[in-house]
């Protein structure tokens, strides 16, 4: 059962990473993200992790990939990038190298490095399936680690706050925003008022 | 067939090989972001998987971490780019040379 999750689940993964990489539209990288994403909340779940698998749906999913399709649809670049172009003579052969290297020399330890994970396992038994995980995740957030959580807690803050201050625009540069001090009178479709001369603006209101 | 650890590890290590080779080869600022997004979660799987080898939780406490400071970095990341992209129509990441000396 475990072996078709993971394979039905793994396939997922990595034929959205590979879409994620691949696609030319920025909408579809996106999309096929998402499925990476899902792939990697089903293997959360294989693996007894509920909590960050909801967690991870609720916030990658949910909220960072919409945050990307967003702004795709702000800025209006979902135009297919040329994948061709190289500003810097041989960067994709050399990537694919490096990417190779890696998977590769990961690989090399994983599979050929004896016979998997070594390390002292946990003896205090902290991870049981008796209990939720929520619990037992909980237990050490906010015991152990509570100062890290606050800091947490700061940064998500932080991160807010610099967000607005990036979008922010000096006073008085107005290029594309509507001006909200100025009354706006062009809202009717086209033809409604295009013969309506200047004390004509009623009709438009009613 | 039993499923172990190695598999998941294998897994995870596959997909951050994908990711850092898309970071390299694409030049759409947003793309190279999704990548980044891929390899902290090629990360996570393993830390999730460790954590359940290793039978401790503090692996999953890593995790949740690591998707907090993933949020803020995208919402840093993405306000980032969106104040490039106002200024200058359909850049890409070579065009970015406004700190250059």
């Amino acid at each position: 059962m475990e072996l078709f999750v993971f394979l039905v689940s793994g396939g997922i993964c990595l034929g959205g990473a590979l879409g994620a990489v691949g696609f030319r539209n920025p909408v579809h990288n996106a999309l096929s993200l998402v499925a990476t994403l899902f792939g990697i909340a089903v293997l959360f779940i294989a693996q007894e992790a509920d909590f960050l698998a909801a967690v991870q749906v609720l916030v990658y999913a949910g909220a960072i990939v919409v945050l990307f399709l967003f702004v795709i649809m702000l800025l209006g670049v979902d135009k297919a990038e040329s994948l061709e172009a190289e500003p810097i003579a041989g960067q994709s052969p050399l990537a694919g190298l490096v990417g190779v290297g890696i998977a590769g020399l990961g690989l090399l330890v994983l599979l050929a490095g004896g016979d998997g994970i070594t390390g002292r396992v946990n003896s205090a038994n902290n991870r049981t399936t008796d209990r939720a995980q929520v619990d037992q995740l909980a237990d050490l957030l906010f015991t152990d680690y509570v100062f890290a959580f606050e800091i947490t807690a700061a940064l998500l803050t932080i991160a807010v706050v610099g967000a607005v201050m990036l979008t922010l625009r000096p006073p008085g540069d107005s290029d594309d925003m509507i001006d909200l001090e100025e009354p706006v009178t062009d809202f009717a479709p086209a033809g409604h008022v295009a013969e309506s001369g200047d004390g004509d603006e009623t009709e438009v209101e009613a | 067939m039993e499923i172990t650890s190695t598999w998941y590890l294998v897994l995870s290590a596959l997909l951050f090989a994908v990711g850092a080779t898309g970071l390299l080869v694409r030049r759409n600022p947003l793309v190279m972001f999704m990548c980044v997004e891929l390899m902290l979660n090629a990360v996570n799987l393993t830390f999730v998987t460790f954590s359940r080898a290793m039978n401790d939780v503090k692996g999953e406490v890593v995790v949740f971490f690591v998707l907090v400071v993933a949020a803020a970095e995208v919402v840093i990341g993405l306000g980032i780019i969106v104040a490039i992209f106002r200024n200058r129509d359909g850049a890409t990441a070579d065009d970015l040379s406004l700190l250059r000396g």
